[in-house]
């Protein structure tokens, strides 16, 4: 395969693994510091995206210019799925959280079932367009195309990462964050209102999936009540390669899955791009079962 | 550690079985709301129950209840004629059933209708539902007539009773193959399909056609599932053959954000697909990339029917809503069952068979026989293409004498409505 074939699929895979990596980044959060796996994240993901896609149609609809209604969506997603993500934890998982951890793990993909059967009554079961807030005219760059709107993707998700990063590690709920994954009964000792600080991961995780749901939406330039389940998944599959319940994980685990798959479609057909996800990241699991850099215990949040 | 990773592992499986789990969860059977109450039969009235069977939940439901109401119409306007067969006058009833265009539901909603004891069957709407479904209708030894189903295993099975009403994916598949390199001018065609028996199946006749026409089929692609949104990776291969025409065997819901991200690679090529593509929806869903795309559907267009304008006047006028795509295909179907009953002049399912299999009537569709296999006989295939946010007929392929001799000889491509919602 030629060398444009090459660094095309890696730009592609940098787009997609980056929103990824964003996704997995709700997953890893809340393992850190619950040890439960969230699998109605991917769910929540979705919301954002159908709430952002109705919200900027209505907001064009009524004349208002692409990027404020990007912003004025976006801000709406977030704040939608940040109250469905505490009042998940809050309704669901919380009373659970002294159970068997088998538990909370069937009552998450219970709500993620619920979730999706809620976007079914409120949206409907249709595929829906996403409007073009974001010119995705094609720029050719040497022997590779991308667009103004996967550039802005790729480099929004590297900004919010950071913005996490600087989040957990040097702000004082982070520090709470990371103490309360450490010892949840120790930090309660402390004086930190632990219920507060988990309400808080699951809004941020939240917020952080619903751009990543107006990303895919405007990336694929569709979105539908399904779409949560398979990029929940390969978010997931991300921050276990990664780490699971470590941020540096989920992150690279997102970019390299990214790559793996389109960068594997030189080699294989477009119908084996999932499996050759999946083996990779059984390989991983094989020869690396901490996941390619591990859960830090210390740093875990 | 590797307990957490254990559990991780678990987990995904619980997941993914979960996911699939839910894939193949769908609605319970509606009862059609309009369908007539079982009205106590006069004396001199024997109730004859013909079955409709398509998707009136989920995804397609627009699609089910046009059909439905197709045959619904050839139903109430049988009755208003009192028809006798064998001394009796009959009383059509229409057993409307839900299939919600998955194949498990269809096989149970198979089992029921043949349990009512109908004489026969219109339906399904889809391949995937009408095969499974098929084998059933074969074993109680009813008829089927599909308006719509056009994989070519449905009549390849050799059941004696099932019949459709429209070309099959072979009759599209090298339509669309002879388009691509003679009507498009297209020398390198490549080719992806959804995976799906639909898809696969019109994807493969394609391509025998493409290469029988000379043209050369650059590139064989797949997409993961039908589900798939992210096509950017397959196009990117497909970009570097640098094809003339792009053909997808597949349906609109993939179609549509196909032909977007092929803009945003910037790749030039010309989209044709099937007749899953050729909907309103695939205008919605591709926006501006839609301009320029074709697709194909097995039929003719609303204005080379013969009796189109008339048909679709009455469904407005008796439904008060437009025809989606296949309603005048039901009707039709109805037709020819209640045609055959009157020539077999029995209600006896073994009778009436062989009184399809020998009819020759003329449908609003066209002129309807079918062939020993029991598809119709020179089924039509129509071109469309998308001109100023509209589907646009451009050619019609083979069909019905009248109208195939009338097609070509238009120089101007003929306006068409859209054709769903």
């Amino acid at each position: 395969m030629s060398m444009e074939v090459l660094l095309q699929q890696i730009v592609n895979g940098l787009v997609v693994g980056s929103v990824y990596a964003l996704v997995a980044l709700g997953y890893t959060m809340v393992y850190g510091i619950l040890q439960l796996i969230n699998f109605a994240h991917g769910d929540i993901v979705m919301i954002g995206a159908l709430t952002a896609l109705f919200t900027a149609s209505a907001l064009l609809g009524a004349g208002v210019p692409p990027i404020l209604a990007l912003v004025i969506s976006i801000f709406v997603a977030m704040l939608v799925c940040a109250v469905i993500g505490v009042a998940t934890e809050r309704l669901a998982y919380r009373p659970l959280r002294n159970a068997p951890r088998l538990a909370p793990l069937i009552t998450a993909i219970g709500v993620s079932i619920l979730l999706q059967q809620i976007a079914i009554l409120v949206f409907g079961r249709n595929y829906f367009s996403f409007p073009e807030l974001i010119s995705k005219t094609p720029i050719a760059l040497g022997v590779v195309t991308i667009t103004l709107n996967e550039i802005i993707i790729f480099f929004a998700s590297i900004a919010l990462m950071a913005g996490l990063l600087w989040l957990v590690h040097r702000t004082k709920i982070g520090t709470a964050m990371r103490a309360t994954a450490e010892n949840q009964k120790v930090a309660g000792l402390m004086g930190i209102d632990i219920n507060r600080v988990i309400a808080f991961t699951f809004a941020i995780g939240s917020a952080l999936g619903a751009i990543a749901g107006v990303m895919v939406a405007s990336n694929y330039g569709q979105a539908h009540y399904f779409m949560g389940f398979m990029l929940g998944l390969k978010a997931f599959t991300a921050a276990v390669m990664g780490g699971i319940g470590n941020l540096w994980g989920a992150m690279i685990g997102g970019l390299i899955l990214g790559l793996v798959e389109n960068v594997g479609l030189i080699f294989v057909r477009g119908d084996y791009k999932d499996i050759f996800a999946f083996v990779v990241l059984v390989l991983v699991l094989i020869f690396r079962p901490q996941g390619l850099i591990g859960e830090r215990v210390a740093e875990r949040a | 550690m590797s307990r957490t990773n254990k559990f991780a592992l678990a987990a995904v499986a619980v997941a993914v079985s979960v996911g699939l789990a839910a894939c193949g969860k769908k609605e319970e059977p509606k009862q059609a709301d309009a369908a007539p109450a079982p009205a106590p039969a006069a004396p001199a009235e024997v109730t004859v129950k013909i079955a409709h069977v398509g998707p009136i939940s989920g995804q397609i439901a627009h699609l089910g209840k046009d059909n439905e109401n197709g045959a619904r119409l050839a139903i109430e306007e049988a009755n208003a004629k009192g028809i006798v067969v064998d001394g009796k006058k009959l009383k059509f009833e229409l057993v409307a059933e839900d299939d919600a265009a998955d194949p498990k539901q269809a096989t149970a909603v198979a089992q029921k209708v043949v349990d009512a004891k109908v004489v026969g069957v219109i339906g399904h709407l889809n391949s995937g539902t009408s095969i499974p479904a098929s084998a059933i209708y074969n074993t109680a030894g009813i008829p089927q007539i599909s308006p719509s189903a056009t994989n070519p295993k449905l009549t390849a099975q050799g059941f004696p009773g099932v019949f459709r009403m429209v070309a099959n994916d072979i009759a599209q598949g090298t339509a669309i193959g002879n388009f691509a390199v003679k009507g498009m001018g297209g020398k390198k065609i490549a080719i992806i399909d959804d995976k799906t028996a639909y898809g696969v199946g019109l994807a493969d006749e394609t391509e025998k056609a493409v290469k029988a026409a000379g043209g050369e089929v650059v590139i064989r692609e797949a997409l993961a599932n039908e589900k798939e949104q992210d096509f950017k990776g397959v196009l990117t291969k497909i970009r570097a053959k640098n094809p003339d025409v792009i053909m997808f065997g597949g349906m609109d819901a993939q179609a549509g954000p196909m032909l977007k991200q092929m803009k945003a690679l910037g790749i030039k090529a010309k989209f044709i697909s099937g007749d899953g593509a050729q909907s309103a929806e695939l205008i919605k869903l591709a926006g501006d990339a839609a301009e320029g795309a074709y697709a194909t559907t097995a039929g003719l267009p609303k204005d080379k029917m013969p009796q189109g304008a008339a048909f679709y006047d009455k469904f407005k006028a008796k439904f008060n809503t437009d025809v989606q795509v296949y309603a005048p295909f039901t009707y039709d179907a109805t037709n020819v069952l209640i045609a055959a009953i009157q020539k077999a002049n029995s209600l006896e399912p073994a009778k009436i068979i062989p009184a399809i299999k020998s009819i020759s009537m003329d449908g609003v569709t066209g002129p309807i026989a079918f062939d020993d296999k029991g598809d119709i006989k020179d089924g039509a295939v129509t071109v469309f293409q998308v001109k100023g946010g509209k589907w646009e007929t451009v050619e019609i392929i083979g069909g019905p004498m009248p109208a195939a001799a009338a097609a070509p000889a238009a120089p101007a491509p003929e306006k068409q409505e859209e054709k769903k919602q």
